[in-house]
């Protein structure tokens, strides 16, 4: 990894990261395989440069990024978040990326626009996690927001953690974040994003549509059909008598700034 | 060898069984179960019960087919399933939620995930119980027909194993399809299957 020119952003509050050896080894990338240590282990085949992003549908002025010139853009800035996965564990993560809005209004969507739909890689001959036939996940991966949600001015694409260009198991060379959401609408990866005028589908829903909704707001008031989601684990601790469980805060912590955008819907329903 | 040595041999074959919970122990203790130690030793221990469970239920197709007669195990292996699945519940509800007995007891009403896997581990009970020579005599032939219980409990194991995965995979698929021809194998007529030679 490289390192990457940063400053510090808003919102990173007085959280202490998680060590980043656990951030980059303790990954959900199925890309690279199932279990949490594969992406480390399976992802050195993976060229993440050189990469183009590309924005459309309605858009005015469509954008092709190179990727390489964005990973020098002074925009980059630092944003410590919480990571909630939709497991029950969560980190600290200091991420190093651009919101996504500014991003987006460079593209000028369209009026039409609602949604936004987000497309990751394939290419089976890296990622190994792609021949895997019996996991019945189509590829690529595929994420949606609501436009609201992606101009929110917590929404960032990160390209770097702990101040270095993003290591391949954690989504090089850009991926998205999300932080009042489980960490399964971070795509990672990422070709594509289009803005839509209706909800894109989503590859978590579509596999379990009981299980794991287009929101996925953290909840600790909506449960997973086979688990809590009142608690979590904290990563970190590396000691079998020593971990600890934490409670789950609503909307991760962020609230304050994203409870408005879901005023008057039923978040058991729209879960 | 002394004669008491001679018929009890099999004895250390318990806690040579008991060397993967230890090692897990140990290795919990030690920082090699990674970022997430409480989640690995839960899912360990809950494979080991699942392992045991296929091996005590596979030895007597195994007879049936190949003519090599490892029953005297059955005790042992399942023995060993139940000890595992106790550590296994164990793990879930001392170490993952520290006795909170709110989540339990909603997990145990509303998780169908949980009530499968501790319907499997109940109905293992009465089998541990009644894993004795004393028991076999007393209960006679319903001993056996007591002991078909193993046949549910792997099943709902078997669903609640596969349930623990988000889909189904290479880790998981084998342990699976074993399941499923131990179980289908007992389906086989008998007339097709010969003596065995």
């Amino acid at each position: 990894a490289a390192t990457l020119q940063t400053h510090p952003g808003p919102y990173s509050g007085n959280l202490t990261p998680t060590p980043h050896e656990d951030v980059t080894h303790y990954n959900n990338f199925y890309e690279f395989g199932m279990g949490k240590a594969d992406p480390a282990t399976q992802s050195q085949a993976f060229h993440p440069l050189p990469w183009t992003l590309e924005i459309t549908g309605l858009v005015r002025r469509p954008v092709r990024l190179d990727v390489e010139q964005l990973l020098r853009s002074p925009a980059i800035e630092e944003r410590i978040y919480r990571m909630r996965c939709v497991e029950a564990w969560s980190m600290v993560i200091p991420w190093d990326g651009i919101p996504l809005a500014t991003l987006l209004k460079d593209a000028d969507p369209d009026p039409r626009a609602t949604h936004v739909a987000f497309e990751s890689i394939v290419r089976p001959s890296e990622m190994p996690g792609q021949n895997e036939a019996l996991s019945g996940i189509q590829w690529p991966y595929v994420e949606g927001l609501r436009l609201d949600e992606a101009m929110n001015p917590l929404t960032l694409l990160a390209l770097g953690i702990y101040g270095e260009t993003l290591p391949n198991q954690n989504g090089a060379p850009l991926r998205l974040v999300v932080p009042w959401k489980y960490g399964f609408k971070g795509i990672k990866s990422i070709q594509r994003i289009s803005l839509l005028d209706h909800e894109p589908p989503t590859t978590w829903n579509r596999l379990a549509p009981d299980e794991y909704g287009f929101y996925a707001n953290v909840n600790p008031q909506v449960d997973h059909p086979r688990w809590s989601q009142a608690t979590e684990r904290v990563i970190g601790a590396h000691s079998l008598f020593g971990a600890t469980r934490q409670p789950t805060l609503m909307f991760n912590g962020y609230g304050e700034q994203v409870a408005d955008l879901y005023r008057g819907m039923d978040l058991r329903k729209n879960f | 060898m002394p004669g008491v040595l001679k018929r009890h041999w099999r004895l250390v074959l318990y806690p040579v069984g008991m060397i993967p919970a230890v090692w897990l122990v140990w290795q919990g203790q030690h920082g090699a179960l990674g970022a997430d130690p409480v989640n690995v030793f839960e899912r360990s221990l809950g494979l080991w019960a699942f392992r045991f469970l296929l091996a005590c239920l596979a030895l007597a197709p195994l007879r049936r087919f190949t003519g090599l007669n490892l029953l005297r195990y059955r005790r042992l292996t399942g023995l060993l399933a139940f000890f595992y699945a106790s550590l296994h519940l164990l793990a879930y509800v001392g170490l993952d939620h520290g006795f909170d007995w709110s989540v339990l007891w909603s997990d145990m009403t509303h998780r169908y995930f949980i009530i499968l896997g501790m319907s499997a581990l109940v109905l293992l009970i009465p089998l541990a119980l009644t894993s004795n020579a004393l028991s076999m005599r007393l209960l006679k032939r319903r001993w056996k027909f007591l002991h078909r219980l193993i046949y549910p409990a792997a099943i709902l194991a078997g669903i609640h194993f596969f349930l623990s995965f988000k889909t189904l995979n290479s880790v998981s698929a084998p342990y699976l399809a074993a399941l499923a021809l131990i179980l289908l194998s007992r389906f086989l007529p008998r007339s097709r299957i010969g003596n065995g030679t």
